[in-house]
């Protein structure tokens, strides 16, 4: 007897704009079976894009957000005791393989190093999945497709992915789309009309100029769309950037200002 | 002298204790004046005070003697009037004094201790360029991203790589609305250089005003232009900018009457330098001069012109070459004639639609930022420049004295303990042995130099301390152990499955909570080098101290070596603190003596700090360097692009033995080199010296955690 996690099917499209070609990529990469590694910063639309290719693919998609207490048994399945038996049941990344789904793990940087080396076989032109437990080799069906996405901007030295890890990967670079676009994504996600859309747009440019200027990151897409829900809800455009912007980005009192002065600037 | 930290309710120093110190501390002095009256002022303070006091005068003293002089005599006066940060800020403005106007002009200000408070309480309208600066840089960069300099001027004017702004402004009626001021006149100014104030691909300011400008009516013509242009700009910033536009606004006032007849042409955001120019003549004949408007700015052609010129030379080789590059590895090389055809120049506004055959462009991140400050400067990317350049060495930076060969070798006196190569890339080799090394101690300072900083800096190392213990303090549960305080339930659960199969349960059936194992070796490599003479020497042993309490609570392992040189024949590194010394007084004084000594011969001072560092028994190995600037030796060619490029391989060499490194640097100045020459390494630039000894133990909890 086993138990499987059940499979979520993304029924209704999900909003994505295009920005490129990475469509047309990941459905070649689909069709050859090829896993693939997303590359970006925070908020930029990696997760919204799996989400999006899933259901364009008409595949169940299963997320894993991985952290450092991951374990492999987290994975790939663990016994449980059942009355008085025990019954196994199968992790995501089992359960997507056995269902030829789409498994996403999500800032697989996070995992612990011991943890990612169970993808590898799976990653490259066996793409079997060893259950040690059972003894079972898991063969993974042509439609399972494996997607990992991690974020290059984070500082830490600890957190990095190895090369044997990420040679296996067809690997897509995401960034803030343009001006006009996420104008566009903004003004549709937040619910606010094209011109607060534009001035929030202008606002997330001038917070990345300021990346390794006295912030790690700019704004990201997701704050910014953030910040036109709030506005949306009837919250005044400055106090709206100010929680969802500016205050998210640091903590930093002197950066705090200078970044009031930008929302000030745009409103 | 105290060796031990004096907590905040230590007593008072007394007289002849505060004499021995003050003698100390202002000992270079040569006015030969008694410090005996003076201690006497000291005693009625507190102990805190007194510290303080002291600190200043020796960080005073060591810029100028006779400013730790004047601060030591009027702190009695001082403190009933100003708190600690007024204090500091009182020190801080007279320091600032003393670097931009001299001695004179420091002593004037310290006198004025009232006019000091009064400016401070919001008595007198008085806004200062020092309190600003900072918050106004980055607003500036934020707006812009071409980074450009804040820097005190006579008057309020760009050359376009600078903005110059009056070190105060009391015009307007209370120091909010002159602060405000500052902030419109930057933007204005900002504004002329990112909108085409000195003319385009299209305009030639210098050949419009060619006419004007060798008459008397000179000041009257560039007056005319730069209020024209705030007319202008003002429109094109409120229309990208509304919330900026609207405080523009209120600082100028209605329009003066001579202005307002030319809104209907010049208040458009779609007017240019053009219109300007065609309305400038018309304005200039009726002899009358141009209205003055509140937040009026200087504007000079000349010298923003010549500027200009350089920046787009540099930057269009920049992109010339970055092209070449790309139609190299694009193997269509030697086709220029139908480069210039298919790239297509990028929109008005916008370089980051360089196309090429209608594909985006992907151009290296230098070129790109050169690409983007071209149309800011022209409107466009030139065409001539989209054609690819001679093949030639990729060259980010602009080349300064390479080649030139000025002093001799200087032999040391000893032969070197280590010799290191060094990379030459002009001939994509490495010199061998090239470097001589020398190592030693930092002969011991002041041992009570640390409790000072620490008793300065109590609230906030506490902070340090309480944020890495929580840092240290994740504890672990370790699953699958013999034995642990509780039953590893994944554990048994096998373990009974095990046995039904038949197979031999595995005993270890506990989970036990454990320290985490952090594993790390920290190398901190700081510059002593000529240039950090003052206060960036004095916010890198302050930062020395801070990072040693953040570590000590954390327990990695870590060495704080300092580094300096004078050709390639004397290159100095000093020990601080080795991997296996602890935190002792003779580190403590040690950390006290750093100094500024010669020069920065950055690439063989990682050579061999990498490899101090990878004897170190850890997982991970992180080299942090600590430097004011770009790499520079005497006389020879390190200075420019040859030690650029010797860091860059230096630090590339460490990536790949697997040191991870991280480059902290305080220079606001060079963000357009840095990217290219940490190559392999990640990096910070700080544009405020004095934040570094409060950031540097978040960077290291960034870094690390």
């Amino acid at each position: 007897m086993s138990l499987s996690p059940e499979l979520s099917r993304i029924t209704e499209e999900p909003y994505y704009q295009p920005t490129g070609d990475e469509v047309a990529l990941f459905e070649a990469s689909y069709a050859r079976r090829l896993p693939v590694l997303l590359k970006g910063p925070t908020g930029c639309g990696k997760t919204r894009f799996v989400e999006y290719m899933a259901w364009r693919l008409a595949r169940p998609l299963v997320t894993v957000a991985c952290h450092d207490d991951l374990t492999t048994a987290d994975l790939v399945g663990r016994y449980l005791i059942v009355g008085n038996e025990t019954v196994w049941v199968d992790g995501p990344l089992t359960a997507a393989v056995r269902a030829g789904a789409i498994c996403y793990l999500d800032e697989i940087v996070e995992a612990r190093k011991d943890t990612i080396v169970v993808i590898h076989p799976l990653a490259d032109s066996r793409r079997v999945l060893a259950v040690d437990k059972r003894g079972e080799m898991v063969i993974a069906p042509d439609s399972f497709m494996l997607v990992v996405s991690y974020n290059p901007g984070y500082q830490s030295v600890l957190k990095e992915i190895k090369p044997s890890t990420r040679q296996r990967f067809v690997a897509f670079d995401f960034d803030y789309p343009e001006a006009a676009v996420e104008a566009g994504i903004v003004s549709r996600e937040g619910g606010v009309d094209a011109e607060t859309a534009r001035r929030l747009v202008k606002l997330g440019e001038l917070t990345r100029n300021l990346k390794g200027a006295g912030l790690d990151e700019g704004a990201s897409t997701r704050l910014l769309v953030h910040a036109a829900q709030l506005i949306a809800a009837g919250i005044a455009p400055q106090a709206a950037c100010i929680a969802a912007v500016a205050r998210a980005l640091c903590d930093d009192a002197d950066m705090n200002g200078t970044l009031d002065d930008l929302v000030a600037a745009v409103f | 002298m105290i060796s031990s930290p004096p907590s905040s309710n230590a007593r008072r120093l007394f007289g002849e204790e505060l004499e021995t110190r003050l003698d100390e501390v202002l000992f270079a002095s040569h006015s030969h004046r008694s410090a005996t009256d003076i201690a006497l002022g000291l005693e009625a303070l507190t102990r805190s005070q007194q510290e303080r006091v002291l600190h200043w005068a020796a960080v005073a003293a060591g810029t100028y003697a006779e400013i730790g002089y004047q601060i030591a005599a009027f702190a009695p006066k001082a403190f009933p009037l100003l708190d600690d940060a007024g204090f500091d800020a009182w020190v801080l403005a007279g320091l600032d004094a003393y670097d931009r106007h001299g001695g004179r002009a420091a002593m004037d200000l310290l006198r004025d201790l009232e006019g000091f408070c009064a400016g401070r309480d919001g008595l007198r309208p008085l806004a200062r360029l020092s309190e600003i600066e900072a918050r106004l840089t980055r607003f500036i960069h934020g707006l812009s991203g071409r980074p450009l300099a804040l820097a005190a001027g006579a008057a309020a004017w760009t050359d376009t790589e600078t903005i110059y702004l009056p070190t105060e402004q009391e015009s307007q009626p209370e120091a909010g609305a002159n602060r405000r001021l500052y902030k419109v006149q930057a933007v204005i100014l900002w504004a002329q250089t990112r909108f085409g104030s000195f003319g385009s691909t299209a305009v030639d300011l210098g050949q419009a005003l060619a006419h004007w400008l060798d008459t008397e009516d000179q000041g009257r013509c560039l007056r005319w232009l730069s209020a024209l242009e705030s007319v202008r700009l003002e429109a094109r910033i409120a229309f990208e900018l509304p919330g900026l536009g609207a405080e523009i606004a209120a600082v100028r006032g209605p329009w003066p009457a001579a202005l307002a007849a030319l809104l209907p042409r010049l208040y458009q955001p779609q007017a240019t330098l053009a219109d300007t120019l065609a309305l400038l003549p018309l304005c200039l004949l009726d002899g009358k001069d141009a209205p003055r408007l509140p937040h009026a700015v200087a504007i000079d052609p000349a010298a923003a012109l010549r500027v200009r010129a350089l920046r787009i030379e540099r930057d269009m080789k920049t992109v010339s070459r970055a092209i070449s590059a790309l139609e190299a590895s694009a193997g269509s090389a030697g086709r220029p004639e139908q480069a210039e055809q298919r790239m297509a120049a990028p929109a008005a506004d916008d370089a980051s639609q360089l196309a090429l055959e209608g594909e985006a462009l992907a151009l290296p991140p230098e070129a790109r930022k050169a690409a983007l400050s071209l149309v800011q400067d022209l409107g466009e990317v030139p065409p001539e420049c989209l054609v690819p350049a001679d093949p030639g060495p990729w060259q980010p930076t602009h080349l300064d004295s390479a080649g030139k060969r000025g002093g001799e070798d200087l032999v040391g006196h000893r032969e070197a303990d280590h010799r290191y190569d060094e990379w030459d890339y002009r001939r994509r080799a490495y010199r061998k042995n090239w470097c001589h090394l020398f190592e030693s101690d930092v002969a011991p300072g002041d041992p009570a130099y640390v409790s000072g900083v620490k008793l300065r800096h109590a609230g906030l190392i506490k902070q340090i301390r309480k944020r890495f213990e929580m840092l240290r303090g994740e504890d672990r549960m370790l699953g699958r152990q013999p034995d642990g305080e509780e039953v590893d339930l994944d554990a048994v659960v096998d373990a009974i499955a095990d046995r039904r199969g038949g197979l031999e349960p595995s005993p270890r059936l506990f989970s036990r909570r454990v320290r985490n194992q952090r594993s790390l070796a920290a190398m901190f490599m700081i510059d002593m080098s000529g240039s950090t003479k003052g206060w960036v020497n004095e916010a890198e042993r302050e930062s020395l101290v801070m990072l040693c309490e953040a570590i000590e609570s954390l327990g990695d392992a870590y060495a704080i070596y300092g580094f300096s040189g004078w050709t390639r024949t004397r290159s100095d590194i000093y020990r601080i603190k080795r991997f296996e010394e602890a935190y002792d007084d003779a580190v403590r004084a040690r950390i006290a003596a750093v100094e500024a000594k010669d020069y920065t011969r950055m690439g063989v001072a990682i050579r061999h700090l990498t490899r101090l560092l990878l004897r170190e028994p850890a997982r991970h190995r992180l080299l942090v360097t600590l430097s004011d600037g770009r790499p520079d030796d005497f006389g020879d060619e390190y200075r420019g692009h040859y030690g650029i490029e010797d860091t860059r391989r230096a630090l590339q060499e460490a990536h790949e033995q697997g040191v991870k490194s991280y480059c902290i640097t305080i220079d606001r100045h060079g963000a357009d080199y840095l990217a290219h020459m940490y190559g392999a390494a990640r990096f910070t630039v700080l544009d405020d010296v004095k934040k570094l000894p409060l950031k540097i133990a978040d960077i290291y909890r960034r870094l690390s955690s």
